[in-house]
């Protein structure tokens, strides 16, 4: 009997690792084959330069560009708004129906995929607004699809400054406005901008909304707001698709992927920084 | 509140109104997608009759036919395999992190789960065209685009989601109860099997929720390897398609008949979605309660 349940306690605990290791495995085959397939075309002149030929030739100048231009124009959108209702959840109302609705709609709208979001924006700014299919409303739909995620963060950072220092600001006659942007926000701004960085993230991944409010069918530089634009995505997705350029295919993915990483390495250092310091080390 | 006159109190007052403002913008937002959504698609589900295009075996925009019921059970093939290849690891990787993991391992894993769920959904589809597919050739007996080759890259990508969340609620199991079983004599891994997965139950279960909702919704990785053939499936080793990647595929060149059609398609991933977040915010919901009361 004893050695029964010893056996069955050895042979679960090596099943364990055994998966822990095939996860770990699965990601370092994806990692290592892009980079590996990717890195020798990722020079800087492929950075720099424009494609030629409908990408099969040159660079990616314009997608680098476009997922600049959409990404920046969601956050300066989605961060001031997620601010606002991090901090409206956190300092403004206690726990009761009202603050579960607006938690439901932060929940929900996380869940919403991708594509529908897409549909929503072709619908009231593609259409309704006559954006046409534009970085403006690329840009907007994203920002509305970042949103979830800053308010999280946001809200958990402000939650973790400590009640002292509002106490402080108020017993010094500061208002409960100056308060919250001299002293709280200043203090939660390590988890904010974690929050920010994360979104960042997600923004410079995202494709199939933007498929159907950016377009991405044209290859230069774009000079408004009100142009089509192409992302890194949207142009890896035709490069893979129309056959293309498999070289540079795996040069754009390899791109994306080090952006990525080197966006959420940033976040999850920083997030690490902010806990050491709120536990006093 | 001294030295606040009159126009400071306004102030404050206009800063709390503008806070609450933007505080309902996700809730505002989730609305008016869903009218929209449905304002564009009902005229389409209309048209076609919502049986007809819920069970219609045909979808050929060309002559204006459109039903949706080889992409359902698209959608439905690649979800459930994803999520019968994902569960055991994403449960078996949360255990492993949550009770068996050494210290330095799981500074390890946990960044590169976290990395695993930040790599952009189209880098998975270009991966799985160069890496998978060429490995299915043999059992589909083809270019191994298959329902398959969606399921094997959505569980890949939705492996993140089980293994934070279920983590999580693994965590969250009171130590007592570990201490419990372990006084009796139990082994570490008799009380995870018999004690700490049973009460950690509901929030597993909301994992795999929320996993089978995001694998549902995902669109370009799939779109890539399925093959977006409109037949209904004989086998999860052949082409088929999926709600999104219908969506996606055909949106652009859609005339406006066709993009009411798209819209409603959109209608049945929204509520698909919309009965899923609920489940699982529900049981998330019980199960915070029943953690409460304990």
């Amino acid at each position: 009997m004893r050695t029964a349940v010893l056996l069955a306690e050895g042979a679960a605990k090596a099943m364990l690792w055994f998966m822990a290791a095939v996860t770990f495995f699965v990601l370092l085959v994806i990692v290592l084959y892009v980079l590996g397939r990717g890195l020798p075309h990722l020079t800087p002149g492929f950075l720099l330069q424009m494609p030629r030929e409908m990408g099969r030739a040159g660079g990616i100048l314009p997608a680098i560009v476009g997922t600049f231009y959409v990404t920046v124009l969601a956050l300066l959108v989605a961060v001031p708004v997620g601010l606002g209702a991090a901090v409206y959840l956190a300092e403004y109302t206690e726990e009761g129906p009202f603050t579960r609705l607006l938690r439901f709609g932060v929940e929900t709208l996380a869940g919403v995929p991708s594509i529908i979001f897409g549909l929503f924006g072709a619908a009231v700014f593609v259409y309704g607004l006559r954006l046409g299919l534009s970085i403006l409303a690329g840009g907007l739909t994203l920002a509305l699809m970042l949103l979830p995620i800053l308010i999280r963060t946001a809200e958990e950072a402000i939650k973790a400054v400590p009640g002292d220092y509002r106490e402080a600001s108020l017993a010094l006659g500061a208002t409960k406005r100056q308060t919250i942007i001299r002293v709280v926000i200043p203090a939660a701004a390590g988890g904010i901008l974690t929050g920010v960085l994360l979104g960042l993230g997600r923004a410079v991944g995202e494709t199939a909304a933007l498929w159907l409010t950016m377009g991405g069918s044209i290859l230069r530089l774009p000079r408004s707001l009100l142009e089509q634009g192409r992302t890194l995505t949207l142009h890896l997705y035709i490069l893979a698709m129309e056959g293309l350029s498999v070289e540079r295919a795996f040069a754009t993915a390899a791109f994306l992927v080090l952006a990525v990483f080197m966006v959420n390495t940033a976040a999850l250092a920083l997030l690490a920084r902010f806990a050491r310091r709120r536990s006093g080390g | 509140m001294r030295g606040a006159g009159k126009t400071g109190e306004k102030g404050e007052r206009l800063f709390a109104a503008v806070l609450g403002l933007a505080a309902t913008t996700a809730v505002t937002a989730l609305v008016l997608i869903a009218f929209f959504v449905c304002r564009e698609g009902w005229p389409g589900l209309e048209r076609v009759g919502l049986l007809a295009f819920l069970f219609g075996r045909r979808w050929d925009p060309a002559s204006g036919v459109f039903g949706v019921l080889p992409q359902l059970i698209g959608s439905f093939y690649v979800t459930l395999g994803a999520l019968a290849l994902a569960i055991p690891f994403g449960v078996g990787g949360a255990v492993f992190l949550a009770e068996f993991a050494p210290a330095w391992m799981a500074a390890i894993l946990r960044p590169a789960v976290a990395l695993l769920a930040a790599i952009p959904s189209v880098v998975y589809g270009f991966v799985a065209m160069n890496l998978l597919l060429p490995l299915l050739q043999g059992p589909t007996g083809g270019l191994g685009v298959s329902l398959l080759a969606g399921a094997v890259v959505l569980a890949v990508m939705i492996l993140p989601t089980l293994i934070g969340v279920c983590e999580d609620a693994i965590r969250a199991v009171p130590a007592e109860f570990r201490q419990a079983s372990l006084g009796l004599g139990a082994g570490h891994w008799q009380t995870v099997w018999r004690v700490v997965l049973p009460a950690a139950r509901p929030g597993i279960l909301a994992a795999v929720i929320l996993g089978a909702g995001r694998a549902i919704g995902e669109t370009m990785a799939v779109m890539m390897v399925t093959g977006n053939v409109y037949v209904i499936p004989r086998s999860i080793l052949r082409p088929g398609a999926t709600l999104t990647g219908t969506i996606a595929l055909e949106f652009a060149y859609a005339g406006p008949e066709h993009q009411r059609a798209l819209f409603a398609v959109g209608i049945v991933l929204f509520v698909f979605i919309m009965l899923m977040n609920a489940a699982a915010q529900i049981i998330a919901r019980l199960a915070g309660k029943g953690e409460k009361a304990r």
